[in-house]
């Protein structure tokens, strides 16, 4: 026996704790993480009351025969809500023929053809499409979509108008609606492409009847967020499709018009503090709690068809 | 009969087909297509591009000191974006101080802390639905919290309408971004690191901080940068929360108590130009689109840069 070890070190549950102050620090870390995190439902929570409150107001005050009239005018007190929510569907259906082709026709090219180095020169492009400020595309829309494309195909088109609005949001979703479904047909197992090949598929069969087909929830998906993004865009409609002052009901898709997003932006513009007959400034919040809910129930299904996706891959 | 060759059974289209040397029309034709769609996106932006750059060289090649620094104008002649790029930088500024930090720690939180409880199911959720709420709707929050119940501390002097207003509606318009992309980033991180971090005894911010962050960073980075140039770019919630379009005194000082005073952004000034239907207003808005362009694009064109440079290394 070596002099001095006699007694072996003690070991014991408390002293492999460590310090004491290395705990309560981590603690503190971890509600302050925690506290970042409920920011989120804070802010949602935020958003709704900043919506009801005046939106109660209106509801209770409007007279409603005024809800269904001519058009919405709502400085002069009419509030026809069809008129904005049929502009904004208008619209919608416009950029979704845009959006949807290219977006779906692009995704495919990338995920199913092209070879990586054009993919890695075609991505980014499509890429910082995404990240142009929709009032360039706005300004866009009314200098050169207006005249070149709309008014030539329909020469008694007003400068301002739906059409090349609805194109001009169209642009703007496209890249979005692209990203989305190229990452759907991307997680699709290349086992079952090579599945379809050997049974001597060619490569069109195989898009069309095996990768399209296992990927179209997230295709779906791709297209209803398109669409909550078109009704949510503002400022191309509010530039190139006129009607700032209200607009008549109307189908007609070569004139001015107004969408629920526009309809609040030209609320709000221009003056210091929104004025007009008594509850215009109070319609803004009713219109932005309309279109907070469309939206949300339209992100709320496509997360659904996304999970679905995921499930299965 | 049983000596019958197979050639027999298998008609001369059946043969051929099976040859697969004819041309193959439609999936030419459906290549075409899909190539088309991609290639009239680009064309589009390309377009987009040369038309606001010819739009507009009249102005940057003729003035472009003057316009980069004048003031609001109701004359094109004279008309300058220099207290429109001041209230873009105090925006930049607030999103990074805002979402920055707060987004990257709801990440962490997310990823690292979290139990799996209905509450973080809850958070996760809500975030997403965040991200998809139109920018006109981030406005309305805006405008009721911190113009109208927050008026004294954003700006007592011009109604709550300020750059802070502005600023910080618009880092909680993309606080979502942040959050999502560095999630992902964070998410990326291999576990084995983690896992080597708390064999020696590390606790879990000593592993987020040595191992985690310094891995996850370039992801962080690309998504932070992604959010600013979207917050740049906004104009929607800017309307709402009032910025100035018209005759702005002052307004380009880049001192700390002008925060508080009315403000205007590149974004609103191209919104404002573009309804104007004085000729000299659109070579303006082209020019002043130029300009916003090249900010927004560069910060696009980096984040991708570093996020295609990290994703190959690994």
């Amino acid at each position: 026996m070596v002099q001095g070890s006699a007694e072996p070190p003690v070991f014991d549950a408390e002293s492999l704790q460590g310090a004491r102050g290395r705990f309560r620090k981590e603690a503190a870390i971890r509600r302050v993480f925690f506290a970042a995190a409920a920011t989120s439902i804070v802010v949602s929570v935020l958003i709704i009351l900043s919506l009801l409150g005046e939106t109660w107001t209106f509801v209770t005050q409007v007279d409603y025969s005024s809800l269904w009239t001519d058009g919405w005018f709502p400085r002069r007190g009419m509030y026809d809500v069809k008129t904005i929510l049929v502009g904004s569907i208008l619209v919608t259906v416009v950029a979704m023929f845009v959006a949807g082709p290219l977006g779906m026709g692009a995704a495919a090219y990338l995920s199913e053809y092209a070879k990586p180095r054009v993919r890695r020169t075609l991505k980014p492009i499509l890429e910082i499409l995404a990240g142009i400020p929709s009032v360039v595309l706005g300004f866009f829309a009314l200098t050169w979509i207006s005249p070149e494309i709309v008014q030539r195909l329909n020469s008694e088109s007003s400068l301002f108008n739906l059409m090349a609005a609805g194109i001009g949001v169209g642009i703007l979703t496209t890249p979005l609606v692209a990203s989305i479904a190229e990452d759907a047909m991307r997680s699709v197992p290349h086992a079952l492409r090579e599945a379809s090949y050997g049974m001597g598929a060619r490569k069109v069969t195989t898009s069309t009847k095996v990768v399209i087909p296992a990927a179209v929830s997230g295709l779906v998906a791709a297209f209803i967020i398109g669409i909550s993004r078109a009704i949510g865009e503002t400022m191309v409609v509010a530039i190139a499709a006129g009607a700032t002052g209200g607009s008549l009901f109307s189908l007609n898709l070569f004139e001015p018009g107004q969408t629920m997003t526009a309809a609040m932006a030209s609320m709000a513009a221009g003056t210091d503090a929104v004025k007009g007959a008594g509850l215009t400034f109070q319609s803004l919040f009713f219109v932005g709690l309309l279109l907070f809910l469309i939206t949300l129930l339209l992100n709320v299904s496509a997360d659904r068809f996304v999970r679905r996706v995921r499930q299965k891959y | 009969m049983i000596g019958t060759s197979p050639a027999t059974y298998a008609p001369e289209a059946v043969r051929k087909s099976l040859q697969g040397r004819q041309r193959d029309i439609k999936g030419f034709a459906f290549r075409a297509g899909l190539l088309a769609a991609l290639l009239v996106t680009v064309a589009l932006l390309a377009v987009l591009i040369s038309d606001v750059v010819s739009g507009g060289w009249s102005v940057l090649s003729t003035r472009p000191i003057d316009f980069l620094t004048g003031s609001l104008s109701s004359s094109a002649a004279t008309a300058g974006i220099g207290q429109g790029l001041r209230g873009t930088f105090f925006i930049a500024v607030f999103v990074v101080l805002v979402a920055f930090p707060v987004g990257v720690g709801a990440a962490i939180y997310l990823e690292e802390y979290a139990p799996h409880t209905r509450f973080t199911r809850l958070i996760d959720v809500n975030i997403r639905n965040l991200a998809g709420v139109p920018s006109v709707v981030y406005g309305i929050l805006g405008f009721a919290i911190f113009v109208k119940a927050l008026g004294a501390f954003t700006g007592p002097n011009a109604n709550g309408r300020t750059v802070i207003s502005a600023g910080l509606t618009l880092a909680i318009l993309v606080l979502p971004i942040v959050i999502i992309t560095s999630a992902e980033a964070v998410r990326a991180v291999p576990d084995s690191l983690r896992e080597a971090g708390f064999g020696v005894g590390a606790t879990r911010w000593e592993v987020i901080r040595s191992h985690v962050l310094p891995y996850a960073g370039p992801g962080i980075l690309t998504g932070t940068v992604l959010a600013l140039a979207r917050a740049l770019g906004e104009a929607a919630p800017l309307i709402l929360v009032g910025a100035t379009t018209g005759f702005l005194s002052g307004g380009d000082s880049y001192r700390l108590t002008s925060l508080q005073d009315k403000f205007t952004a590149m974004p609103m000034i191209i919104y404002n130009w573009a309804g104007r239907p004085q000729p000299g207003f659109k070579a303006a808005t082209a020019a002043a689109i130029v300009i916003l362009l090249a900010v927004v694009l560069m910060a696009n064109a980096t984040a991708i840069l570093l996020r295609n440079r990290y994703e190959k290394r690994r």
